[in-house]
This record gives structure tokens, C-alpha cells and sequence, in this order.
């Protein structure tokens, strides 16, 4: 079903229309709820004392001088968490964290204690006057030499841990791969790193939590994108203390992006909750930026091995990737269960071949923990990159135009479902289309002949491309859950007496605009207008229970489950409708908003009238009320896919990429809002931007973060993101219930490895094969002036 | 404790602050307009972005002592009756995702617009790359600025 939905008139703003979004009236008017605009009466606020070093002992915590300060209330440390055994918590990939340490600290600007006061200005005197002894140690830092036999075994606390390995994970055949690998004409090679990054959303982390003793009910608003997973993750980890799940509360209010870095349970929450229920009153913990910079979730941080067999016409035959994970001190990666590696086996692309071996080793080092997504669904960005990085240094080593060699390797339109070397069953797809419609916009063959010029005259232009495959909407019960949470989501739908409706989800937009989007799925299915359908997500208490906004998941599950719960409804109106109209079911038709009975179209009924019927008039036997919900349990993942085409012009004096122009050709299947689309397009392009040129968190050797604040952590600003172009194709989803996708990590996947490829493409001739992002301007003019071109 | 007398949207206030309270702190904390948000510690992001005596200003960026006397207008300010013309570009043109750098957005622009009524895309570009937005790529902010440049310049017309 799908691309030939009935398009609704304006007045409903079902699917395809570009209905302005219903969340921002407050959003312009300063009136969005974010975490730090909740204020309770007799809230106390809550400081992180963090250590500056990255491996230490500790030896003493002395609170004495902040205990003195008039307003600190309380210094709380690892010793305080242990006597309630809550000093160390699991991690969602089950591997375990300190909330505070006891005795160890194992990367800069970890927690070391928290401290309560009564205002914000106390506590952050409070946390200077924390006095901290520590004996520095030194620590693990490249993830190269955390396997050396002379380094420090970081995770002593686990019983019989005798190196810093972590996991071993393989998908596909070594055997015919290496097989492969032997008997090919040509087989290209390249270390690629994908550098460790962080999400900085505008918004840092932070909680309120607010225990009330006499209920015994635990209320905690929190700057989560998963808020019923928390609730029970706390229930779990918190039962001893007497946190019982009918008595937590999560609430997630307006929040400030999250791109995967609020998935994950930070220390500084727990602490706050801990503190709220010893204390009993309200305790507010907002991090600041540098905290949320140094001491939250990072992505990436991959070093692959890639390796690609080809004829040497040009014929792609295997793919081998060897990667090295550095995880930080704990496996604190947000991604399914069974998947410690995430999605990265989707890294065969959009190219057909038989074979394929990937493997990887994840390690500790003395640096945060992490591995989110930044707005990538579980290590796409790094599959992605890797294979559209050589896809063109393959193209570049047998001497053929990289659109040429993409178009005679890809999987055809007719292949689909096809299934990929790694095991995927891709949906749908139609590549060669989107290609050759991103080249068509940007005039492909004019910008090469540009390029020929230019190159003559000693000027460095380059075309980049990049035709990534996306794995999004986890996904499928049988293999996808987080901690054993199946991960399916959800949809209630109310519709009140009067025709209007309210409906809530187990996602939470992070401003991705759910309370417009999600209002237009129901409206095309049931005719009711968009505007009348008020969305709320985020309110563990009234919402159904779902797992939560992250991995472009929320329109494959929780829109899909949209979807079936309005057309229980519909087959509910429908008898009311027959009822009323005293016709049977199979006399009538539909159009959204409306039953008419067949060959007699004055017979009808309106949504409006049968939804008060339910409630005054409705069938003997039937159940009274106008309500449905529904667990969606997708059967596949999805995989949404595009051609993007980016030009570089690199300046030889200095060294600065410029992004001349970049179009965007996405496919994410059916699409609900052209508007709110095209948005998440742009938005990750310039999250895709970012890595490829500026960000990039770096450590010193002894693991002191060097660019730990928004003064040299380079967030793109307007001047630095280009004027984006998008385009799309449309090429629904077999098994969505409307054929839609997902798109808002897509152009954070593709962009990359287009921007790199066209910055290669400018220096190919003069041997330059690869860069590792972030593509800075002085590694650009390093190579200038080893290749003897700087001006 | 330090008394200061601050006009904020029109209307004067007198309060007692101590010495180093950011003026960010006393309009979200003191004055309770929680329009104005905090989205760094350093000055780079530009979501704490007010008006005082009409220029832009990043209200963590001064002391609240220093406002004393002075006339502030933040995002709470900014609409009459209906909207500012520029809360509705940026609603029009989906300037906004996550809404948490756009009051810092909006009254950026403000100050924009009233030196440069008509500004170019490099012009307005320039004049927000004080302000991070990570949701939306910049495109449609810039083009939520020029609507509300050629909505305002309409209106200037017009009267």
C-alpha cells in the first residue's frame, strides 16, 4: 500500500502536505518546556565535582569546606552511592559504569562527587571547595596499544579481566571473502578513521527529579529521548531502594535536539534521583556545555581496515573491513542488544556482490564512554563511509568516472527485496534513479569539463559523490530489543465526543516535529483534520509504552502503529456508519472524513457524526467510546537511500575547503511533510558537514581532552553550511503500512563521504588516495605543501 | 546584594542581585521569562541572545549589575497582538526544529534587521554565525530572515 494514497484536501493535511507545524507557536513565543525552565517549589540544585585526570587513584575526598558553606545541604561521593549498592549501574549494552567511583577515576571531567545546595551559584562554589586527593596513573589513551601486553588492565573491577579487549564481533564469510580477496585482478586498501565526535545538541542533559516521601512516588523530568525504557531501567536497577514502577514517573519535556546523545543514562541523573529520594525534595542537575562536551556520550571513534576485490574492469567482487573500536572506559553504546557493532554491517552499500567479511574488536581506554549515534542509526555513518570512501578510491585506481563505476555495481530495482552479503533484506530501492537525478540537477557532466579546466590552470575544484544505503526503524521483535525491551512502539488514539482527538506515542520528538507529523498520518486515515488532532508524547503516566525516538525510528514504528490503531478505528466507524446509515458494511465507501453509501453518495456519514454516535448513539452490542491502540511490531527494517553530489573549491593558500554546492536526493519512501523533510535534510547535512571538516574531539597523551569547550570544539555556524539543495525520489516501503521510511539520519550518513570523496577528487591527481575526516584546512595544507602546490 | 532597577518588555523592575548573578540567570531565574535559553558557557552559541537599548546582546555574557537602567526585550517581548513578523518567518519558512536556539535566533535577527531592513543571504548568514542552530542546516533560518526583512519592509510602506 502506499504511493497511492488519496490525497486529502487541505482542510484534513493528511499525507504530502506541507502543514505548518502545529509545536511551534510556542517555540517562537518563548514558551517551549524545556528541562531548565521546570522550577519546583523548594528545588535544590545539584554540582559535579570531575576529575582532571584521566586514570587516577583517589586517595581522600574531604566535603568539609563545602559542608561549611552556608546553603550546601549535602557532598555526596561513590562511598555514599555504595552503601545502597548504587555506585556502579549497567550500561545498555550491559557492560557496567560508575555512578561515582570509590576508588578509581577513569577519564577526564568523570563524576567525582555531587554536591546539594540551595542555589546554583552555592553549589558551584560548593564543588570548588571539595578538596580531592588523586594519584595520577597512566592511562590507556590510543586504542592501538590498549592491547599491548605491558598495558594496565583498566577494568580490574571485573573479576578475571586480564587485557582491556572488550567484544569480538564478525558478520559474513571470511572464508570466500578471503577467497575472493586472492583471485582478484585489483584490491584497494585504506585505513579510515572515523573520528570521535560529539552531538552537541543546543540543549546539555540535565533532570528534576522530585521524589515525594508520603506517596513514595519518584516523578523525574528528564532530558531523555526513551523515556519509558528509563523508567524501567530504573525500576530495575532501583528496586532495592524501594523505586517501584508503578510509582516512577518519567516525564520528557520539550527537548533541545538530542541526535542520540539522550539516549543513554548519564551518572549525574541517577545521582540526582539519589539525592531527591534521600533528601525528598526536588534536586535539579543541568550540566554545562563543557561538561556535556567532555563527560557525555561520544560517537564514532572507529579505525577500519577496508578492502575492496574488483575486476579490473571495474566489477566490485568483495568487501572486507577489520575495525578497532574505541569504547571509552565501559561499553556505553546505545544499540540493540544483539547488536554490539550496530548496524555497521549494512557497509556492503548499495552495490551488488556475493561476499563479504567484517570483523571488529571493541576496547577500553581512559577516555568517556559512549558510542551514540549523533544522529546516525547505530554505526551507519561508519558503514557508509567506509564503502563510499572506496568505491571511489577503487574508482580512482582503475581510472573511471566514480558515477560510471557506482552505476554498473549497483543493486538494479528489480533485485528488491534483496539481500545483502552481510545477511539485510534491503526493502526497496531504486538507485540508479536517484543518481542520475542528483547529476541531472548539478549538471554532472558540465562540472567535470569545469573541473578539466580549472585543473589545467593549477586550480583545485573537486566533485564528490556519495549513494548511501540506510538501515533505520528497529526493528523486528525477533532480533531487536534494548536490555530485553522488544523493540516495538506505539499509538493511542482518543477521539472525543465532538470529532477531536488526542493522541499519544512511545517516541519523543526532539524536534523532529511529531505533533505535526503524527497528526497527519491519523488525519489521512481517518479524515479527522490535522488540526484537530493534539499529539503528546513523552509522559511515562499517559503515554503507551514504546522505546523511544532515536535511530530514525519514529515513522517506521510508532507511525506505523499510528496508522493500524486509526484503521481499527476506521472499521469501528464503519459499523457505526452502516448502523446509522441502515446499510450494510459492504455498502459503503470511503474517502477520508467520510462513509457514503455506494451509488448514493448523498447516504453518508462524517467521521464527526459516526465519533458522536459512538459516544450517543451507538450500536447495541457494540463497545461504547472511540479509542484504539496499537503495538507495532515492524516486520523489516527499513532502508531509506539516496545520490548526494557535492563540489568542493579548495583555496592553495590556505588550505580551506569551500562547499561550493551540495544537492541532496533522498528517498525515504511515502513522504507525511515535504516541509518537515526537506528540514531534517538540511539540518543533517550540516551534521554531516560538521564531522567532514571541523569536529573532532582530541585527546592528548595523557588523555587530557584538548578542544573541551564550544571555543575549540567547531560547531558549523551559517557561514560554514552551505546553501543546501535537496531533491527526492519516492519508492515506498513494501511492508510500512504507508510505504514511509524514516529520513532524519540519512543526510548525517551520506554527506561525509560525499564532501571527503570530492576533497580527494581535488588532489587525486596529484596522488592523494585518502583523507581522514575531519578534513581540517591545515591538513589540507600540509598535503598542498608536501605536494609542492601551496601557495 | 546590588539594587537594580531593569526595564524587560515594557515593564520596570527593581530587584536586589548579588555581584556576579548573569543577567542570563536573573531574566530565567529572578524575572521568570524562560524564553531565553543557556546553551553554552563560553558565548559561542548565541541561545541567550536579547536586546538591550535594541542592539543584541548574549545575556552570559554580562553581569546583571551592568543592566541596571537599561531597556531589555526578550522573546517574550517580541509579539504585539500577533506575532512579530519574525517569529512568523520562522514559522512560515520552518525556521525551527527543537526550538532551543530560536528565541536567540529571532532576536539576533532583530537587531539585524533594524540596521539592515534588506539584507543579502551572505549578509544575514554572517549576522547569525554568532548563534549554533544544530537542527535545521541554517537554510530555512536565513530564509525565515528574509521573510520577515521583506514582510517589514512591507510594512514600512505600507504606513
Amino acid at each position: 500500500m502506499s504511493e497511492n494514497y488519496i490525497k486529502t484536501p487541505k482542510e484534513i493535511c493528511g499525507l504530502g502536505h506541507r502543514m505548518k507545524r502545529k509545536e511551534d507557536a510556542r517555540f517562537i513565543q518563548g514558551k517551549g518546556r524545556y528541562i531548565d525552565d521546570i522550577v519546583l517549589p523548594g528545588t535544590l540544585y545539584m554540582d559535579i565535582v570531575r576529575s582532571p585526570y584521566a586514570y587516577a587513584k583517589i586517595l581522600s575526598i574531604n566535603s568539609e569546606k563545602a559542608l561549611a558553606i552556608p546553603g550546601v545541604l549535602a557532598v555526596i561521593t561513590g562511598k555514599d552511592l555504595e552503601a545502597y549498592n548504587l555506585h556502579w549501574m549497567p550500561t545498555l549494552m550491559s557492560d557496567t559504569q560508575m555512578v561515582l567511583p570509590t576508588d578509581t577515576v577513569m577519564y577526564q571531567a568523570q563524576e567525582v562527587a555531587a554536591v546539594i545546595a540551595t542555589d546554583k551559584y552555592i553549589a558551584a562554589d560548593a564543588v570548588l571547595a571539595v578538596d580531592v586527593e588523586y594519584e595520577p596513573m597512566k592511562p590507556v589513551i590510543d586504542p592501538h596499544k590498549a592491547l599491548d601486553a605491558d598495558a594496565p588492565v583498566l577494568r580490574s573491577d571485573k573479576e578475571g579481566k586480564t587485557d582491556n579487549h572488550i567484544w569480538h564481533w564478525e558478520a559474513g564469510d571470511r572464508t570466500a571473502t578471503d577467497t575472493a580477496f586472492a583471485n582478484a585482478e585489483v584490491v584497494v586498501k585504506e585505513q579510515i578513521y572515523t573520528p570521535r565526535i560529539h552531538v552537541v545538541s543546543i540543549e546539555t542533559c540535565g533532570c528534576v527529579a522530585d521524589f515525594d516521601k508520603v506517596e513514595g512516588k519518584l516523578t523525574l523530568y528528564m532530558t531523555t529521548q526513551a523515556p519509558h525504557a528509563i523508567r524501567t531501567v530504573l525500576a530495575l536497577v532501583a528496586g532495592h531502594v524501594g523505586l517501584s514502577e508503578e510509582k516512577i514517573r518519567v516525564i520528557s519535556p520539550d527537548i533541545g535536539g538530542g541526535f542520540g546523545g539522550k539516549v543513554p543514562v548519564y551518572p549525574g541523573y541517577v545521582i540526582a534521583t539519589a539525592a531527591s529520594v534521600l533528601i525528598g525534595k526536588p534536586v535539579k542537575w543541568i550540566e554545562d556545555r563543557m561538561e556535556n562536551l567532555q563527560a557525555d556520550s561520544f560517537a564514532r571513534d572507529y579505525h577500519m581496515t577496508c578492502e575492496l576485490a574488483a575486476t579490473k574492469e571495474g566489477k566490485i567482487q568483495a568487501l572486507r573491513i577489520k575495525t578497532l573500536a574505541d569504547h571509552g572506559y565501559t561499553d556505553a553504546a546505545a544499540n540493540p542488544s544483539k547488536f554490539p557493532a550496530g548496524m555497521f554491517s549494512i557497509c556492503t552499500g548499495s552495490y551488488d556482490y556475493d561476499t563479504a567479511f567484517t570483523e571488529m574488536d571493541a576496547v577500553y581506554t581512559n577516555k568517556p564512554p559512549g558510542g551514540v549515534a549523533y544522529r546516525c542509526s547505530f554505526r551507519v555513518t561508519e558503514a557508509v563511509h567506509a564503502i563510499e570512501r572506496m568505491v571511489d578510491r577503487l574508482a580512482q585506481e582503475i581510472g573511471k568516472d566514480p558515477a560510471q563505476l557506482r552505476f554498473e555495481n549497483f543493486i538494479n530495482k528489480d533485485q528488491f527485496p534483496y539481500q545483502s552479503a552481510l545477511g539485510w533484506e534491503y526493502d526497496s530501492g531504486d538507485y540508479h534513479q536517484a543518481l542520475e537525478k542528483a547529476m541531472e540537477i548539478i549538471s554532472y557532466d558540465e562540472l567535470r569539463k569545469e573541473q578539466a579546466e580549472k585543473r589545467a590552470n593549477g586550480e583545485l575544484m573537486g566533485i564528490g559523490i556519495s549513494s548511501f544505503t540506510e538501515i533505520v526503524g528497529a526493528g523486528p521483535s525477533k532480533h531487536f530489543d534494548i536490555l530485553g525491551i522488544k523493540m516495538f512502539d506505539s499509538a493511542e488514539i482518543r477521539v472525543h465526543p465532538t470529532g477531536k482527538a488526542i493522541a499519544r506515542f512511545g517516541t519523543k520528538s526532539q524536534g523532529q516535529g511529531h505533533e505535526t507529523t503524527y497528526a497527519q498520518i491519523i488525519a489521512q486515515e481517518l479524515g479527522i483534520p490535522a488540526e484537530h488532532i493534539q499529539v503528546e508524547e513523552g509522559d511515562t503516566d499517559t503515554a503507551p509504552y514504546g522505546l523511544g525516538t532515536y535511530a530514525s525510528r519514529s515513522t517506521p514504528t510508532a507511525g506505523a502503529a499510528a496508522v493500524i490503531a486509526a484503521r481499527k478505528l476506521r472499521d469501528k466507524a464503519k459499523k457505526i456508519a452502516a448502523h446509522l446509515l441502515e446499510v450494510s458494511e459492504e455498502d459503503l465507501e470511503w474517502e477520508p472524513g467520510k462513509f457514503s453509501v455506494k451509488g448514493a453518495p448523498d447516504k453518508a456519514k462524517t467521521i464527526q457524526e459516526i465519533v458522536f454516535a459512538a459516544y450517543t448513539n451507538h450500536p447495541q452490542g457494540m463497545e461504547a467510546g472511540f479509542e484504539a491502540v496499537h503495538y507495532y511490531d515492524p516486520p523489516n527494517l527499513t532502508f531509506p537511500f539516496g545520490s548526494y553530489i557535492c563540489v568542493v573549491d579548495i583555496d592553495k593558500g590556505t588550505g580551506q575547503v569551500k562547499v561550493r554546492r551540495f544537492i541532496a536526493v533522498d528517498d525515504c519512501g511515502t513522504i507525511i511533510n515535504p516541509m518537515v523533510v526537506e528540514g531534517q535534510i538540511h539540518g543533517g547535512l550540516t551534521q554531516g558537514l560538521a564531522p567532514a571538516l571541523y569536529e573532532e574531539l582530541i585527546y592528548d597523551e595523557d588523555g587530557n581532552i584538548l578542544n573541551g569547550s564550544l571555543m575549540d570544539y567547531l560547531v558549523p555556524t551559517a557561514v560554514e553550511s552551505p546553501s543546501w539543495e535537496t531533491a527526492h525520489t519516492v519508492t515506498p516501503s513494501p511492508h510500512h503500512p504507508i510505504g514511509a521510511k524514516g529520513v532524519g539520519e540519512s543526510p548525517t550518513v551520506g554527506a561525509p563521504p560525499a564532501i571527503a570523496n570530492a576533497v580527494v577528487d581535488a588532489l587525486s591527481h596529484l596522488g592523494v588516495t585518502h583523507i581522514d575526516i575531519p578534513i581540517t584546512a591545515t591538513k589540507v595544507w600540509e598535503i598542498l605543501r608536501e605536494k609542492g602546490v601551496a601557495e | 546584594m546590588h539594587s537594580i532597577t531593569v526595564t524587560v518588555n515594557g515593564q520596570a523592575y527593581t530587584k536586589e542581585v548579588e555581584a556576579r548573578l548573569l543577567l542570563v540567570h536573573f531574566i530565567r531565574d529572578v524575572l521568570a521569562l524562560t524564553g531565553t535559553h543557556i546553551g553554552c558557557d563560553t558565548s559561542n552559541c548565541g541561545a541567550c541572545t536579547i536586546l538591550i537599548n535594541g542592539r543584541s546582546v548574549k545575556s552570559c555574557t554580562q553581569f546583571a549589575v551592568q543592566a541596571d537602567g537599561k531597556e531589555i526585550t526578550t522573546v517574550e517581548g517580541m509579539a504585539g497582538e500577533a506575532l512579530h513578523p519574525i517569529q512568523e518567518g520562522f514559522k512560515e519558512e520552518h525556521g525551527l526544529q527543537c526550538g532551543f536556539c530560536t528565541p536567540g535566533m529571532i532576536m539576533r535577527a532583530s537587531d539585524l534587521l533594524s540596521k539592515n531592513p534588506n539584507p543579502s543571504e551572505e549578509e544575514i548568514r554572517w549576522a547569525i554565525s554568532g548563534n549554533l542552530c544544530r537542527c535545521t542546516g541554517y537554510n530555512n533560518i536565513v530564509k525565515a530572515i528574509k521573510y520577515a526583512a521583506s514582510k517589514m519592509t512591507e510594512e514600512v510602506v505600507e504606513s
